[in-house]
Protein backbone atom coordinates (compact mmCIF):
# COMPACT_ATOMS: atom_id res chain seq x y z
CA UNK A 1 0.00 0.00 0.00
CA UNK A 2 2.88 2.35 0.70
CA UNK A 3 4.36 1.64 -2.70
CA UNK A 4 4.54 4.76 -4.86
CA UNK A 5 4.02 7.11 -1.93
CA UNK A 6 7.47 8.66 -1.83
CA UNK A 7 7.82 9.05 -5.62
CA UNK A 8 4.52 10.88 -5.67
CA UNK A 9 5.42 13.23 -2.84
CA UNK A 10 8.77 14.05 -4.40
CA UNK A 11 7.60 14.49 -7.97
CA UNK A 12 4.56 16.50 -6.92
CA UNK A 13 6.34 18.75 -4.47
CA UNK A 14 9.81 19.40 -5.84
CA UNK A 15 9.02 21.21 -9.13
CA UNK A 16 6.69 23.78 -7.54
CA UNK A 17 9.07 24.24 -4.63
CA UNK A 18 12.00 24.78 -6.99
CA UNK A 19 10.17 27.43 -9.02
CA UNK A 20 8.93 29.09 -5.84
CA UNK A 21 12.37 29.05 -4.27
CA UNK A 22 14.14 30.51 -7.30
CA UNK A 23 11.68 33.20 -8.34
CA UNK A 24 9.90 34.15 -5.11
CA UNK A 25 11.82 33.20 -2.01
CA UNK A 26 15.35 34.04 -3.13
CA UNK A 27 14.43 37.49 -4.54
CA UNK A 28 12.64 38.38 -1.31
CA UNK A 29 15.65 37.36 0.76
CA UNK A 30 18.06 39.14 -1.59
CA UNK A 31 15.97 42.29 -1.40
CA UNK A 32 16.68 42.61 2.30
CA UNK A 33 20.37 42.16 1.63
CA UNK A 34 20.48 44.59 -1.33
CA UNK A 35 18.70 47.20 0.77
CA UNK A 36 21.85 47.50 2.89
CA UNK A 37 24.12 48.25 -0.10
CA UNK A 38 24.73 51.30 -2.25
CA UNK A 39 24.35 49.30 -5.46
CA UNK A 40 23.96 51.68 -8.38
CA UNK A 41 22.79 50.43 -11.71
CA UNK A 42 24.06 47.46 -13.60
CA UNK A 43 27.64 47.36 -12.40
CA UNK A 44 28.75 44.65 -10.02
CA UNK A 45 30.12 47.27 -7.67
CA UNK A 46 28.13 47.30 -4.44
CA UNK A 47 29.39 48.20 -0.99
CA UNK A 48 27.80 47.43 2.33
CA UNK A 49 26.46 50.63 3.80
CA UNK A 50 24.49 49.18 6.69
CA UNK A 51 21.35 51.11 7.43
CA UNK A 52 22.41 54.24 5.55
CA UNK A 53 19.68 53.77 2.95
CA UNK A 54 17.05 53.71 5.64
CA UNK A 55 18.47 56.86 7.19
CA UNK A 56 18.28 58.58 3.80
CA UNK A 57 14.74 57.29 3.49
CA UNK A 58 13.70 59.00 6.69
CA UNK A 59 14.78 62.37 5.30
CA UNK A 60 13.61 61.87 1.72
CA UNK A 61 10.87 64.43 1.11
CA UNK A 62 9.69 62.66 -2.05
CA UNK A 63 9.18 59.42 -0.18
CA UNK A 64 7.21 61.15 2.57
CA UNK A 65 5.14 62.99 -0.01
CA UNK A 66 4.31 59.67 -1.69
CA UNK A 67 3.57 58.04 1.66
CA UNK A 68 1.20 60.84 2.55
CA UNK A 69 -0.79 60.13 -0.59
CA UNK A 70 -0.86 56.43 0.24
CA UNK A 71 -2.10 57.33 3.71
CA UNK A 72 -4.95 59.35 2.20
CA UNK A 73 -5.81 56.43 -0.09
CA UNK A 74 -5.73 54.16 2.93
CA UNK A 75 -8.07 56.40 4.90
CA UNK A 76 -10.56 57.07 2.10
CA UNK A 77 -10.70 54.20 -0.41
CA UNK A 78 -11.68 51.30 1.91
CA UNK A 79 -14.35 53.29 3.76
CA UNK A 80 -16.00 54.71 0.65
CA UNK A 81 -15.77 51.47 -1.32
CA UNK A 82 -17.19 49.34 1.48
CA UNK A 83 -19.97 51.83 2.21
CA UNK A 84 -21.03 51.98 -1.43
CA UNK A 85 -20.67 48.20 -1.76
CA UNK A 86 -22.87 47.55 1.28
CA UNK A 87 -25.46 50.08 0.17
CA UNK A 88 -25.80 48.70 -3.35
CA UNK A 89 -25.62 45.07 -2.24
CA UNK A 90 -28.37 45.54 0.33
CA UNK A 91 -30.51 47.28 -2.29
CA UNK A 92 -30.00 44.40 -4.66
CA UNK A 93 -30.68 41.62 -2.18
CA UNK A 94 -33.49 43.16 -0.13
CA UNK A 95 -34.42 46.54 -1.52
CA UNK A 96 -37.53 45.23 -3.26
CA UNK A 97 -41.07 46.16 -2.31
CA UNK A 98 -42.46 44.27 0.61
CA UNK A 99 -45.02 41.93 -0.78
CA UNK A 100 -46.19 38.48 0.06
CA UNK A 101 -42.87 37.02 -0.94
CA UNK A 102 -41.20 38.74 2.00
CA UNK A 103 -37.71 40.18 1.52
CA UNK A 104 -36.54 40.35 -2.09
CA UNK A 105 -34.19 42.37 -4.23
CA UNK A 106 -35.18 45.19 -6.53
CA UNK A 107 -36.24 44.45 -10.06
CA UNK A 108 -33.39 43.82 -12.47
CA UNK A 109 -31.02 42.63 -9.74
CA UNK A 110 -29.30 40.16 -12.04
CA UNK A 111 -28.69 42.83 -14.65
CA UNK A 112 -27.29 45.28 -12.09
CA UNK A 113 -24.98 42.63 -10.76
CA UNK A 114 -23.76 41.85 -14.29
CA UNK A 115 -23.03 45.51 -15.03
CA UNK A 116 -21.51 46.47 -11.69
CA UNK A 117 -18.91 43.76 -12.01
CA UNK A 118 -17.61 45.01 -15.39
CA UNK A 119 -14.59 46.95 -14.04
CA UNK A 120 -13.38 43.85 -12.22
CA UNK A 121 -12.74 41.94 -15.45
CA UNK A 122 -11.01 44.88 -17.14
CA UNK A 123 -7.30 45.16 -16.59
CA UNK A 124 -6.13 48.08 -14.47
CA UNK A 125 -4.08 49.28 -17.45
CA UNK A 126 -7.21 49.65 -19.56
CA UNK A 127 -9.08 51.35 -16.71
CA UNK A 128 -6.21 53.80 -16.24
CA UNK A 129 -5.90 54.66 -19.93
CA UNK A 130 -9.65 54.98 -20.42
CA UNK A 131 -10.09 57.31 -17.45
CA UNK A 132 -7.14 59.36 -18.50
CA UNK A 133 -9.06 60.10 -21.68
CA UNK A 134 -12.28 60.73 -19.74
CA UNK A 135 -10.48 63.37 -17.66
CA UNK A 136 -8.81 64.89 -20.72
CA UNK A 137 -9.25 68.70 -20.58
CA UNK A 138 -10.27 69.17 -24.19
CA UNK A 139 -11.61 65.93 -25.61
CA UNK A 140 -12.70 64.19 -22.39
CA UNK A 141 -16.13 62.92 -21.51
CA UNK A 142 -16.20 64.80 -18.21
CA UNK A 143 -15.34 68.24 -19.52
CA UNK A 144 -17.60 67.66 -22.51
CA UNK A 145 -20.46 67.32 -20.04
CA UNK A 146 -19.34 70.28 -17.95
CA UNK A 147 -19.14 72.51 -21.02
CA UNK A 148 -22.57 71.30 -22.12
CA UNK A 149 -24.11 72.50 -18.85
CA UNK A 150 -22.51 75.90 -19.32
CA UNK A 151 -19.18 75.76 -17.52
CA UNK A 152 -16.95 77.83 -19.78
CA UNK A 153 -13.58 76.79 -18.36
CA UNK A 154 -13.74 73.39 -16.66
CA UNK A 155 -10.64 72.24 -14.72
CA UNK A 156 -7.76 70.37 -16.35
CA UNK A 157 -8.27 67.51 -13.82
CA UNK A 158 -5.16 65.34 -14.17
CA UNK A 159 -3.14 68.40 -15.22
CA UNK A 160 -4.10 70.31 -12.10
CA UNK A 161 -2.16 69.56 -8.90
CA UNK A 162 -5.25 70.33 -6.84
CA UNK A 163 -7.34 67.63 -8.49
CA UNK A 164 -5.00 65.01 -10.02
CA UNK A 165 -4.66 62.85 -6.93
CA UNK A 166 -8.39 62.89 -6.15
CA UNK A 167 -9.17 61.95 -9.75
CA UNK A 168 -6.99 58.87 -9.39
CA UNK A 169 -8.59 58.07 -6.04
CA UNK A 170 -12.05 58.26 -7.59
CA UNK A 171 -11.02 55.79 -10.29
CA UNK A 172 -9.71 53.43 -7.61
CA UNK A 173 -13.09 53.48 -5.90
CA UNK A 174 -14.93 53.17 -9.21
CA UNK A 175 -12.97 50.09 -10.20
CA UNK A 176 -13.48 48.30 -6.87
CA UNK A 177 -17.09 48.96 -5.86
CA UNK A 178 -18.68 46.43 -8.22
CA UNK A 179 -16.61 43.58 -6.88
CA UNK A 180 -17.67 44.27 -3.31
CA UNK A 181 -21.31 44.60 -4.33
CA UNK A 182 -21.12 41.03 -5.60
CA UNK A 183 -19.06 39.83 -2.64
CA UNK A 184 -21.37 41.36 -0.04
CA UNK A 185 -24.41 40.30 -2.04
CA UNK A 186 -23.31 36.67 -1.92
CA UNK A 187 -22.73 36.93 1.83
CA UNK A 188 -26.12 38.60 2.38
CA UNK A 189 -27.87 35.85 0.49
CA UNK A 190 -26.46 33.38 3.00
CA UNK A 191 -28.30 35.16 5.84
CA UNK A 192 -31.59 33.35 6.54
CA UNK A 193 -34.57 35.26 5.16
CA UNK A 194 -36.71 34.69 8.25
CA UNK A 195 -34.41 36.86 10.36
CA UNK A 196 -35.21 39.81 8.10
CA UNK A 197 -38.87 38.98 7.94
CA UNK A 198 -39.09 38.83 11.71
CA UNK A 199 -37.37 42.20 12.04
CA UNK A 200 -39.61 43.72 9.38
CA UNK A 201 -42.69 42.44 11.19
CA UNK A 202 -41.41 44.24 14.25
CA UNK A 203 -41.49 47.38 12.14
CA UNK A 204 -37.77 48.05 11.61
CA UNK A 205 -36.78 50.32 8.74
CA UNK A 206 -34.37 49.37 5.99
CA UNK A 207 -31.60 51.47 7.49
CA UNK A 208 -32.02 49.86 10.91
CA UNK A 209 -31.99 46.45 9.30
CA UNK A 210 -28.74 47.21 7.51
CA UNK A 211 -27.12 48.66 10.61
CA UNK A 212 -28.33 46.23 13.26
CA UNK A 213 -28.63 42.95 11.37
CA UNK A 214 -26.77 42.88 8.08
CA UNK A 215 -23.51 44.57 8.99
CA UNK A 216 -22.92 42.59 12.21
CA UNK A 217 -23.69 39.33 10.41
CA UNK A 218 -21.41 40.30 7.52
CA UNK A 219 -18.57 41.44 9.74
CA UNK A 220 -16.15 38.69 8.70
CA UNK A 221 -16.60 39.50 5.02
CA UNK A 222 -16.25 43.22 5.66
CA UNK A 223 -13.04 42.56 7.55
CA UNK A 224 -11.58 40.66 4.60
CA UNK A 225 -12.68 43.43 2.26
CA UNK A 226 -11.02 45.96 4.52
CA UNK A 227 -7.68 44.19 4.42
CA UNK A 228 -7.71 43.72 0.65
CA UNK A 229 -8.67 47.34 0.04
CA UNK A 230 -6.02 48.54 2.48
CA UNK A 231 -3.37 46.57 0.61
CA UNK A 232 -4.67 47.95 -2.70
CA UNK A 233 -4.51 51.47 -1.26
CA UNK A 234 -0.85 50.99 -0.38
CA UNK A 235 -0.18 50.09 -4.01
CA UNK A 236 -2.00 52.15 -6.63
CA UNK A 237 1.09 52.00 -8.82
CA UNK A 238 -0.47 51.17 -12.19
CA UNK A 239 -3.26 53.75 -11.96
CA UNK A 240 -0.89 56.51 -10.91
CA UNK A 241 1.89 55.67 -13.34
CA UNK A 242 -0.38 55.54 -16.36
CA UNK A 243 -2.77 58.36 -15.46
CA UNK A 244 -0.46 61.03 -14.06
CA UNK A 245 2.99 59.45 -13.64
CA UNK A 246 2.89 60.94 -10.17
CA UNK A 247 2.46 64.49 -11.37
CA UNK A 248 1.84 67.27 -11.79
CA UNK A 249 4.76 68.20 -9.57
CA UNK A 250 4.56 64.92 -7.55
CA UNK A 251 1.05 65.81 -6.34
CA UNK A 252 -0.26 62.30 -7.07
CA UNK A 253 2.86 60.29 -6.34
CA UNK A 254 2.61 56.96 -4.51
CA UNK A 255 5.27 54.86 -2.83
CA UNK A 256 5.14 52.07 -5.44
CA UNK A 257 5.90 54.55 -8.20
CA UNK A 258 8.72 56.03 -6.10
CA UNK A 259 10.28 52.60 -5.88
CA UNK A 260 9.77 51.81 -9.57
CA UNK A 261 11.22 55.15 -10.65
CA UNK A 262 14.21 54.75 -8.36
CA UNK A 263 15.03 51.29 -9.74
CA UNK A 264 13.79 50.99 -13.32
CA UNK A 265 12.72 54.52 -14.20
CA UNK A 266 14.73 57.71 -14.09
CA UNK A 267 17.42 56.18 -11.86
CA UNK A 268 18.95 52.77 -11.19
CA UNK A 269 19.59 53.06 -7.48
CA UNK A 270 18.92 49.42 -6.74
CA UNK A 271 20.13 49.55 -3.15
CA UNK A 272 17.98 52.51 -2.25
CA UNK A 273 14.98 51.15 -4.16
CA UNK A 274 15.22 47.88 -2.25
CA UNK A 275 15.21 49.85 0.98
CA UNK A 276 11.95 51.46 -0.15
CA UNK A 277 10.68 47.95 -0.93
CA UNK A 278 11.58 46.74 2.56
CA UNK A 279 9.81 49.74 4.05
CA UNK A 280 6.74 48.94 1.93
CA UNK A 281 6.82 45.37 3.15
CA UNK A 282 6.76 46.35 6.80
CA UNK A 283 4.12 48.96 6.08
CA UNK A 284 1.85 46.47 4.33
CA UNK A 285 2.36 43.93 7.06
CA UNK A 286 1.57 46.34 9.88
CA UNK A 287 -1.48 47.72 8.10
CA UNK A 288 -2.81 44.19 7.59
CA UNK A 289 -2.19 43.30 11.23
CA UNK A 290 -3.70 46.58 12.38
CA UNK A 291 -6.78 46.10 10.22
CA UNK A 292 -7.23 42.61 11.62
CA UNK A 293 -6.91 43.79 15.20
CA UNK A 294 -9.21 46.81 15.03
CA UNK A 295 -11.78 44.81 13.12
CA UNK A 296 -11.69 42.05 15.69
CA UNK A 297 -12.24 44.45 18.55
CA UNK A 298 -15.24 45.98 16.83
CA UNK A 299 -16.71 42.59 16.28
CA UNK A 300 -16.76 41.86 19.99
CA UNK A 301 -18.56 45.13 20.59
CA UNK A 302 -21.25 44.17 18.12
CA UNK A 303 -21.97 40.64 19.19
CA UNK B 1 -34.97 57.36 9.49
CA UNK B 2 -33.79 54.48 11.54
CA UNK B 3 -36.29 54.30 14.34
CA UNK B 4 -37.55 50.92 15.34
CA UNK B 5 -41.31 51.20 15.30
CA UNK B 6 -42.33 48.47 17.64
CA UNK B 7 -45.96 49.49 17.74
CA UNK B 8 -46.76 49.11 14.04
CA UNK B 9 -49.07 46.15 13.43
CA UNK B 10 -47.72 43.36 11.29
CA UNK B 11 -50.28 43.74 8.53
CA UNK B 12 -49.54 47.42 7.97
CA UNK B 13 -45.89 47.86 6.95
CA UNK B 14 -44.67 51.48 6.66
CA UNK B 15 -45.42 51.75 2.98
CA UNK B 16 -45.04 55.45 2.33
CA UNK B 17 -41.53 55.60 3.73
CA UNK B 18 -40.32 52.68 1.62
CA UNK B 19 -42.02 54.05 -1.47
CA UNK B 20 -39.96 57.23 -1.33
CA UNK B 21 -36.87 55.34 -0.27
CA UNK B 22 -37.34 52.96 -3.17
CA UNK B 23 -37.43 55.68 -5.81
CA UNK B 24 -34.50 57.37 -4.15
CA UNK B 25 -32.27 54.32 -3.88
CA UNK B 26 -33.33 52.95 -7.24
CA UNK B 27 -32.05 56.22 -8.61
CA UNK B 28 -28.68 55.56 -7.04
CA UNK B 29 -28.57 52.05 -8.47
CA UNK B 30 -29.29 53.42 -11.93
CA UNK B 31 -26.74 56.19 -11.50
CA UNK B 32 -23.97 53.73 -10.63
CA UNK B 33 -24.94 51.46 -13.52
CA UNK B 34 -24.70 54.47 -15.82
CA UNK B 35 -21.32 55.41 -14.37
CA UNK B 36 -20.09 51.90 -15.13
CA UNK B 37 -21.50 51.60 -18.63
CA UNK B 38 -20.95 55.15 -19.85
CA UNK B 39 -17.11 55.02 -19.98
CA UNK B 40 -17.22 51.73 -21.87
CA UNK B 41 -19.90 52.92 -24.28
CA UNK B 42 -17.94 56.11 -24.85
CA UNK B 43 -14.80 54.11 -25.56
CA UNK B 44 -16.67 51.99 -28.12
CA UNK B 45 -18.27 55.00 -29.83
CA UNK B 46 -15.05 57.00 -29.88
CA UNK B 47 -13.25 54.07 -31.47
CA UNK B 48 -15.57 54.51 -34.44
CA UNK B 49 -15.25 58.28 -34.76
CA UNK B 50 -12.70 60.36 -36.62
CA UNK B 51 -10.11 62.28 -34.61
CA UNK B 52 -11.77 65.53 -35.63
CA UNK B 53 -15.10 64.33 -34.27
CA UNK B 54 -13.54 63.21 -30.99
CA UNK B 55 -11.95 66.59 -30.34
CA UNK B 56 -14.90 68.66 -31.53
CA UNK B 57 -17.57 66.92 -29.44
CA UNK B 58 -16.75 64.17 -26.93
CA UNK B 59 -20.47 63.37 -26.52
CA UNK B 60 -21.33 63.36 -30.22
CA UNK B 61 -22.21 60.26 -32.19
CA UNK B 62 -19.98 59.16 -35.06
CA UNK B 63 -21.10 60.36 -38.47
CA UNK B 64 -19.92 57.16 -40.08
CA UNK B 65 -18.67 53.97 -38.45
CA UNK B 66 -14.94 54.11 -39.06
CA UNK B 67 -13.75 50.59 -38.55
CA UNK B 68 -10.46 51.59 -40.18
CA UNK B 69 -9.49 52.85 -36.69
CA UNK B 70 -9.66 49.27 -35.53
CA UNK B 71 -7.62 48.09 -38.50
CA UNK B 72 -5.01 50.76 -37.75
CA UNK B 73 -4.80 49.72 -34.09
CA UNK B 74 -4.60 46.06 -35.05
CA UNK B 75 -1.82 46.46 -37.61
CA UNK B 76 0.05 49.75 -37.08
CA UNK B 77 0.01 49.58 -33.29
CA UNK B 78 0.36 45.78 -33.38
CA UNK B 79 -2.46 45.32 -30.86
CA UNK B 80 -3.36 42.12 -32.66
CA UNK B 81 0.09 40.68 -32.18
CA UNK B 82 0.29 41.77 -28.53
CA UNK B 83 -3.09 40.22 -27.93
CA UNK B 84 -1.87 36.87 -29.26
CA UNK B 85 1.36 37.19 -27.25
CA UNK B 86 -0.63 37.62 -24.06
CA UNK B 87 -2.86 34.72 -24.99
CA UNK B 88 0.10 32.37 -25.52
CA UNK B 89 1.87 33.42 -22.32
CA UNK B 90 -1.27 33.19 -20.19
CA UNK B 91 -2.13 29.79 -21.68
CA UNK B 92 1.32 28.59 -20.64
CA UNK B 93 1.42 30.19 -17.22
CA UNK B 94 -2.15 29.16 -16.37
CA UNK B 95 -1.55 25.50 -17.31
CA UNK B 96 1.68 25.39 -15.37
CA UNK B 97 0.16 27.12 -12.33
CA UNK B 98 -2.79 24.76 -12.24
CA UNK B 99 -0.69 21.63 -12.69
CA UNK B 100 1.97 22.52 -10.11
CA UNK B 101 -0.56 24.11 -7.76
CA UNK B 102 -2.86 21.09 -7.79
CA UNK B 103 -0.06 18.56 -7.30
CA UNK B 104 1.54 20.48 -4.44
CA UNK B 105 -1.81 21.16 -2.76
CA UNK B 106 -2.73 17.49 -3.04
CA UNK B 107 0.43 16.44 -1.24
CA UNK B 108 -0.08 19.05 1.49
CA UNK B 109 -3.70 18.01 1.96
CA UNK B 110 -3.40 14.24 1.79
CA UNK B 111 0.05 13.08 2.83
CA UNK B 112 1.72 13.12 6.22
CA UNK B 113 5.46 13.63 6.26
CA UNK B 114 8.00 15.28 8.47
CA UNK B 115 8.24 19.05 8.12
CA UNK B 116 4.99 19.30 6.18
CA UNK B 117 3.66 22.20 8.22
CA UNK B 118 6.90 24.16 7.88
CA UNK B 119 7.12 23.69 4.12
CA UNK B 120 3.44 24.54 3.75
CA UNK B 121 3.67 27.80 5.64
CA UNK B 122 6.90 28.76 3.91
CA UNK B 123 5.13 28.22 0.63
CA UNK B 124 1.86 29.94 1.43
CA UNK B 125 3.63 32.77 3.26
CA UNK B 126 4.56 34.18 -0.16
CA UNK B 127 1.04 35.65 -0.31
CA UNK B 128 1.94 38.15 2.38
CA UNK B 129 4.77 39.88 0.52
CA UNK B 130 4.27 42.78 -1.88
CA UNK B 131 5.72 42.07 -5.35
CA UNK B 132 7.51 45.41 -5.20
CA UNK B 133 9.89 44.04 -2.61
CA UNK B 134 11.12 41.33 -4.99
CA UNK B 135 11.28 43.49 -8.11
CA UNK B 136 14.97 44.39 -8.22
CA UNK B 137 16.45 40.98 -7.33
CA UNK B 138 13.86 39.24 -9.52
CA UNK B 139 15.10 41.15 -12.53
CA UNK B 140 18.64 39.85 -11.91
CA UNK B 141 17.52 36.31 -11.11
CA UNK B 142 15.63 36.10 -14.39
CA UNK B 143 18.57 37.66 -16.23
CA UNK B 144 21.08 35.27 -14.67
CA UNK B 145 19.11 32.21 -15.84
CA UNK B 146 19.06 33.76 -19.31
CA UNK B 147 15.30 34.26 -19.48
CA UNK B 148 15.12 38.06 -19.44
CA UNK B 149 12.89 39.33 -22.23
CA UNK B 150 11.54 35.87 -23.02
CA UNK B 151 8.13 34.30 -22.67
CA UNK B 152 9.32 31.22 -20.73
CA UNK B 153 10.80 33.60 -18.17
CA UNK B 154 7.50 35.42 -17.83
CA UNK B 155 5.55 32.14 -17.65
CA UNK B 156 7.77 30.82 -14.86
CA UNK B 157 7.53 34.06 -12.89
CA UNK B 158 3.73 34.33 -13.25
CA UNK B 159 3.50 30.73 -12.08
CA UNK B 160 5.84 31.25 -9.15
CA UNK B 161 3.88 34.25 -7.86
CA UNK B 162 0.51 32.54 -8.30
CA UNK B 163 1.49 29.32 -6.57
CA UNK B 164 1.14 30.47 -2.93
CA UNK B 165 -2.50 31.45 -3.29
CA UNK B 166 -3.33 28.54 -5.61
CA UNK B 167 -1.80 26.02 -3.20
CA UNK B 168 -3.50 27.66 -0.24
CA UNK B 169 -6.88 27.55 -1.92
CA UNK B 170 -6.59 24.04 -3.35
CA UNK B 171 -5.16 22.51 -0.15
CA UNK B 172 -8.28 23.67 1.66
CA UNK B 173 -10.36 22.28 -1.17
CA UNK B 174 -8.69 18.86 -1.28
CA UNK B 175 -9.19 18.57 2.47
CA UNK B 176 -12.94 18.92 2.04
CA UNK B 177 -13.13 15.95 -0.35
CA UNK B 178 -14.31 12.69 1.25
CA UNK B 179 -11.56 10.20 2.05
CA UNK B 180 -13.82 7.20 1.53
CA UNK B 181 -13.60 7.39 -2.26
CA UNK B 182 -9.81 7.43 -2.14
CA UNK B 183 -9.72 4.50 0.28
CA UNK B 184 -12.07 2.47 -1.88
CA UNK B 185 -9.93 3.13 -4.94
CA UNK B 186 -6.78 2.13 -3.02
CA UNK B 187 -8.39 -1.14 -1.92
CA UNK B 188 -9.24 -1.82 -5.55
CA UNK B 189 -5.52 -1.59 -6.26
CA UNK B 190 -5.33 1.94 -7.59
CA UNK B 191 -1.79 3.39 -7.37
CA UNK B 192 -0.94 6.77 -5.89
CA UNK B 193 -0.48 8.53 -9.22
CA UNK B 194 -3.55 6.98 -10.81
CA UNK B 195 -5.60 7.91 -7.77
CA UNK B 196 -4.64 11.54 -8.17
CA UNK B 197 -5.17 11.91 -11.89
CA UNK B 198 -8.22 9.67 -12.29
CA UNK B 199 -10.10 10.15 -9.03
CA UNK B 200 -9.03 13.17 -6.97
CA UNK B 201 -8.39 15.68 -9.75
CA UNK B 202 -11.84 15.20 -11.35
CA UNK B 203 -13.43 15.49 -7.91
CA UNK B 204 -11.66 18.80 -7.33
CA UNK B 205 -13.05 20.33 -10.52
CA UNK B 206 -15.15 23.09 -8.90
CA UNK B 207 -12.17 24.30 -6.90
CA UNK B 208 -9.89 24.13 -9.91
CA UNK B 209 -12.33 26.20 -11.97
CA UNK B 210 -12.62 28.89 -9.27
CA UNK B 211 -8.93 29.34 -8.76
CA UNK B 212 -8.31 28.96 -12.50
CA UNK B 213 -10.58 31.89 -13.30
CA UNK B 214 -8.91 33.93 -10.58
CA UNK B 215 -5.45 33.14 -11.95
CA UNK B 216 -6.45 33.73 -15.56
CA UNK B 217 -7.57 37.28 -14.85
CA UNK B 218 -4.59 38.10 -12.68
CA UNK B 219 -2.13 36.81 -15.30
CA UNK B 220 -4.00 38.46 -18.16
CA UNK B 221 -4.02 41.79 -16.35
CA UNK B 222 -0.36 41.78 -15.28
CA UNK B 223 1.52 44.95 -16.06
CA UNK B 224 4.31 45.41 -13.55
CA UNK B 225 6.03 42.05 -14.12
CA UNK B 226 6.13 42.20 -17.94
CA UNK B 227 7.20 45.83 -17.72
CA UNK B 228 10.28 44.78 -15.75
CA UNK B 229 10.94 41.36 -17.31
CA UNK B 230 10.30 42.19 -20.99
CA UNK B 231 12.04 45.56 -21.19
CA UNK B 232 12.43 47.66 -24.31
CA UNK B 233 9.89 47.93 -27.10
CA UNK B 234 10.27 44.61 -28.86
CA UNK B 235 7.52 42.73 -30.67
CA UNK B 236 7.20 40.10 -27.93
CA UNK B 237 5.65 42.39 -25.34
CA UNK B 238 2.33 41.77 -23.60
CA UNK B 239 -0.98 43.44 -24.44
CA UNK B 240 -0.90 45.71 -21.39
CA UNK B 241 2.51 47.03 -22.43
CA UNK B 242 1.38 47.50 -26.02
CA UNK B 243 -1.63 49.49 -24.90
CA UNK B 244 0.38 51.72 -22.60
CA UNK B 245 2.91 52.53 -25.32
CA UNK B 246 0.05 53.11 -27.76
CA UNK B 247 -1.27 55.66 -25.25
CA UNK B 248 2.14 57.34 -25.14
CA UNK B 249 2.51 57.54 -28.93
CA UNK B 250 -1.11 58.72 -29.22
CA UNK B 251 -0.15 61.62 -26.98
CA UNK B 252 2.37 62.75 -29.60
CA UNK B 253 0.47 61.91 -32.76
CA UNK B 254 -2.98 62.97 -31.57
CA UNK B 255 -4.52 59.76 -32.93
CA UNK B 256 -7.20 59.38 -30.26
CA UNK B 257 -9.36 57.11 -32.37
CA UNK B 258 -6.58 54.56 -32.68
CA UNK B 259 -6.12 54.43 -28.91
CA UNK B 260 -9.84 53.96 -28.33
CA UNK B 261 -9.87 51.25 -31.00
CA UNK B 262 -6.95 49.49 -29.33
CA UNK B 263 -8.67 49.63 -25.93
CA UNK B 264 -11.92 48.35 -27.44
CA UNK B 265 -10.15 45.44 -29.11
CA UNK B 266 -8.61 44.54 -25.76
CA UNK B 267 -11.85 44.89 -23.81
CA UNK B 268 -14.44 43.26 -26.07
CA UNK B 269 -13.30 39.60 -25.91
CA UNK B 270 -12.91 39.72 -22.14
CA UNK B 271 -16.33 41.31 -21.76
CA UNK B 272 -17.97 38.75 -24.07
CA UNK B 273 -16.44 35.85 -22.14
CA UNK B 274 -17.51 37.48 -18.88
CA UNK B 275 -21.11 37.93 -19.96
CA UNK B 276 -21.23 34.32 -21.17
CA UNK B 277 -19.80 32.83 -17.99
CA UNK B 278 -20.96 35.51 -15.60
CA UNK B 279 -21.95 33.29 -12.72
CA UNK B 280 -18.82 31.13 -12.72
CA UNK B 281 -16.53 34.14 -13.05
CA UNK B 282 -18.18 36.08 -10.22
CA UNK B 283 -18.18 32.97 -8.03
CA UNK B 284 -14.56 32.20 -8.86
CA UNK B 285 -13.32 35.70 -8.12
CA UNK B 286 -15.28 36.15 -4.90
CA UNK B 287 -14.31 32.69 -3.65
CA UNK B 288 -10.71 33.74 -4.12
CA UNK B 289 -11.20 36.67 -1.79
CA UNK B 290 -13.38 35.03 0.84
CA UNK B 291 -10.87 32.38 1.85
Amino acid sequence: MRHGRLPLILSFLLPPLAIYGIFVLSPYLQAFQISTTDWLGYSAQADQVGLANFRTLLHDGYVWNALRNNAILLAVVPVVTIALGLFFASMLTMGGRKGRAGVTGVRGTALYRLVYFFPQVLSVVIIALLWKEIYSPTSGLLNGALRAIGLAEPPAWLGDPRFAFWCVLAVMVWSNVGFYVVLFGAAMQAIPRDIYEAVLLDGASRATMLRKITIPLLWDTIQVAWIYLAIAALDGFILVQLMTNGGPNFSSDVIGLRMYDTSFGSENKFGYASAIGVAMFFLTLSVAVLALRTARRDRIEYS
Amino acid sequence: MSTVRAGVPADRPPRRETGVANVFSHGFLLLWAAMTILPLAWMLLSSLKSNGEIIADPWGLPEALRFDNWARAWTTAHIGRFFLNSLVVVAGSLSLTMLLGATAAYVFARYEFRGRQVVYYLFVGGMMFPVFLALVPLFFVVRSVGLLGTWPGLILVYTAYSLPFTVFFLTAFFRTLPTSVAEAAMIDGCGHFRLFFRVMLPMARPGLISVGIFNFLSHWNQFLLPQVLIPGDGPNRMLAQGLSSLAVSQGYAGDYAQLFAGLTIAVLPVLVVYVAFQRQIQAGLTAGQLK
